[in-house]
């Protein structure tokens, strides 16, 4: 097991290595107009020596290579620079919003998984009738409804039935847990819909596949309470493919919480990514999207240590 | 069934339209939806009873009558005419972009599988490199990177901002069908006959796959439109005054969440209903074309 383990983390590197020089060579292709942004973006008229001069103190005057180098090197260190917009450490300007998106992300998977494994094997075992149909219409509703536009109608009902919307501020859990839960258990619903949808169609399939297996039919035959079939046999082993697409989901949420921050007006991640590509602000975009694939990569690791954990036959080849 | 009751000729080869509609129901009616959008995209100028840019200060957030079936906007502009307009935009941007992205994605796919080997590891290595980001985030660093070029009044960048992102995801599943074909006999028998690479790989393995094509073809264009509305909604997709979707529910729209819910409520159901048809047909090809996937 901690071969394999050590194995699996090894392979993480090449990707993360990949992820980084990809994304900085796709951003210089363009060469940095983030100080055109900041200096000219109001319509001011400032003089050509003074966006040199800046462009000098971000070191983009430099040649590619030598800011590549840097690039590396620093990641190399954890070292990821600094925002080119606001001069803070890239590393900052995301601890302080990490929190909060973290929490959503946490709370968005509760409610996904709670209600996607009733709801997938519901249709898995009541397959071909009006409730498989109507569980497929509402899990395809979940990847087509923009979580965006959920969120806004999550706002319009709170403001005609109750005549009330969620506070503003940020309060972090253990301040005031009523104040934080009333504000992010929003935007949470709003990506949650979609995560459970496709989390609940995994279910559905992964279980129609092992009911059947031998072993099902096995179990039927020697006269297994069908109750027992079900959550002993079958729905075990359905669960773990289900857990590779409630893992790869999660590290994707910062997908769904770029666009719902901005409904709900949260200071968190994905509202910090919007900003940084509006701005150009280059070093921050490359920080963000290092995290994002960090994030992804341990999620997987988390994932594949998990299955070997479940089914000891993946450790052993 | 008993056996007499078995036809003694041939059976009769069915319309392969009546035959989906027969067996997929739900994807009968998702195709109803998509071809209704096509027509409004098409001929947006006779459907639309509005001209979907005129301001009208005389009738600004007016709600839905008979005169603005859908409303008005906070410049006056007719709701129902821009979500016409606007079906126009999501169709070229999602059709455009799925299809760029999905026929370089199964051309690195077959590409992949056929020759193995060190450039089947270095086009993995590449698509696990971009399967590591969500669509959106992919899609922003793209925008980030390439700013606007605009031809034809469509922004070019925004397509291939969409359409990368695509790219992994079909080339995965297209490898996965060109591996098992790549064995056939039939291959290697077209290698013994001394036919180039690449007519192999567009003559004889490509047309084995355009089922798995033609399901991701699809089901992305559902994706694209989603993207495509939800970068605008961002403020960095489609930009006014084009009529976009996603565009009208971006800026101040949320400033009336109270006074005019329709300027909300509308453009939303219309990505919604358009995302939702493109997803339920490609599920239903899926089930249709692949019996073996039919759960």
């Amino acid at each position: 097991m901690l071969r394999y383990t050590l194995g699996r983390i090894l392979q993480m590197i090449p990707t993360l290595i990949g992820v980084a020089v990809l994304v900085f060579f796709m951003l210089r292709v363009i060469p940095g107009d983030v100080v055109e942004v900041k200096l000219r973006g109001d319509g001011g008229n400032v003089s050509q020596e003074t966006i040199d001069m800046e462009k000098k103190r971000l070191g983009l005057d430099r040649p590619l290579m030598i800011q590549f180098k840097d690039w590396m090197v620093g990641l190399a260190t954890l070292d990821l620079g600094k925002s080119m917009w606001t001069d803070r450490p890239v590393v900052e300007e995301i601890g302080i919003r990490l929190e909060l998106s973290f929490q959503v992300a946490i709370m968005a998977t509760i409610f996904a998984v709670l209600i996607a494994i009733p709801l997938g094997t519901t249709a898995a075992l009541m397959r071909g009738t009006w409730v498989d149909y109507v569980v497929r219409i509402v899990t395809i509703g979940g990847l087509s409804i923009p979580s965006f536009w959920f969120g806004m109608l999550i706002m319009i009902s709170l403001l005609t039935f109750f005549n009330w919307l969620p506070p503003i501020t940020f309060t972090p859990i253990y301040v005031d847990p009523i104040a934080n839960l009333t504000q992010l258990i929003w935007p949470a619903l709003a990506v949650g819909y979609r995560y459970c949808a496709v989390v609940a169609r995994m279910i559905r399939s992964s279980l129609l596949e092992v009911l059947n297996e031998d072993y099902i039919r096995t179990a039927r035959a020697k006269g297994v309470y069908e109750k027992l079939v079900i959550s002993r046999h079958a729905l075990r082993n359905a669960l773990l493919p289900a857990i590779t697409v409630i893992g790869i989901e999660f590290a994707f949420l910062i997908g769904g919480l770029v666009v719902t921050e901005q409904v709900f007006n949260l200071n968190g991640i994905g509202m910090l990514f919007v900003q940084s590509v509006s701005r150009n602000d280059f070093t921050l975009i490359q920080g963000m999207v290092m995290m994002i694939a960090a994030v992804y990569v341990v999620v997987n690791l988390i994932v594949d240590l998990l299955y070997a954990v479940f089914d000891p036959r993946i450790r052993y080849t | 069934m008993s056996v007499a009751a078995l036809p003694a000729s041939m059976p009769r080869r069915r319309s392969a339209v009546l035959d989906f509609c027969r067996q997929q129901p739900l994807g009968a009616i998702s195709f109803v939806i998509i071809v209704v959008m096509m027509f409004a995209g098409v001929f947006s100028e006779y459907a639309a009873p509005y001209n979907p840019l005129d301001i009208d200060f005389a009738s600004i957030l007016a709600a839905p009558s008979w005169d603005h079936l859908m409303g008005t906007d906070a410049f006056g502009r007719d709701i129902f005419s821009r979500i016409i307009w606007g079906s126009r935009t999501a169709l070229v941007i999602g059709f455009t972009s799925s299809f760029i992205g999905s026929t370089i994605g199964a051309v690195l796919g077959v590409a992949s599988a056929y020759f193995g080997g060190k450039i089947d590891d270095w086009i993995q290595r590449f698509v696990d490199i971009l399967l590591a980001f969500p669509i959106i985030v992919l899609a922003l660093v793209v925008v980030a990177a390439l700013r606007k070029s605009v031809l034809f009044g469509i922004d070019m960048n925004l397509i291939y901002a969409i359409a990368i992102p695509i790219v992994p995801r079909v080339a995965r599943v297209v490898r996965a069908a060109a591996l098992s074909i790549r064995v056939m006999p039939y291959v290697d028998a077209a290698r013994a006959a001394g036919y180039s690479n690449s007519r192999i790989i567009f003559r004889h393995m490509a047309p084995n796959v355009v089922a798995p094509y033609l399901i991701m073809f699809t089901a992305f264009i559902a994706q694209a439109i989603l993207l495509e509305a939800s970068l605008s909604f961002l403020g960095l997709g489609v930009t006014e005054p084009t009529p976009a979707w996603g565009l009208m529910l971006s800026g101040n729209a949320a400033d009336f969440y109270r006074e005019a819910p329709w300027m909300i409520l509308f453009p939303g159901a219309a990505i919604s209903l358009a995302v939702f048809a493109f997803n339920l047909f490609g599920d239903s090809l899926r089930d249709y074309l692949d019996p073996r996937f039919k759960t």
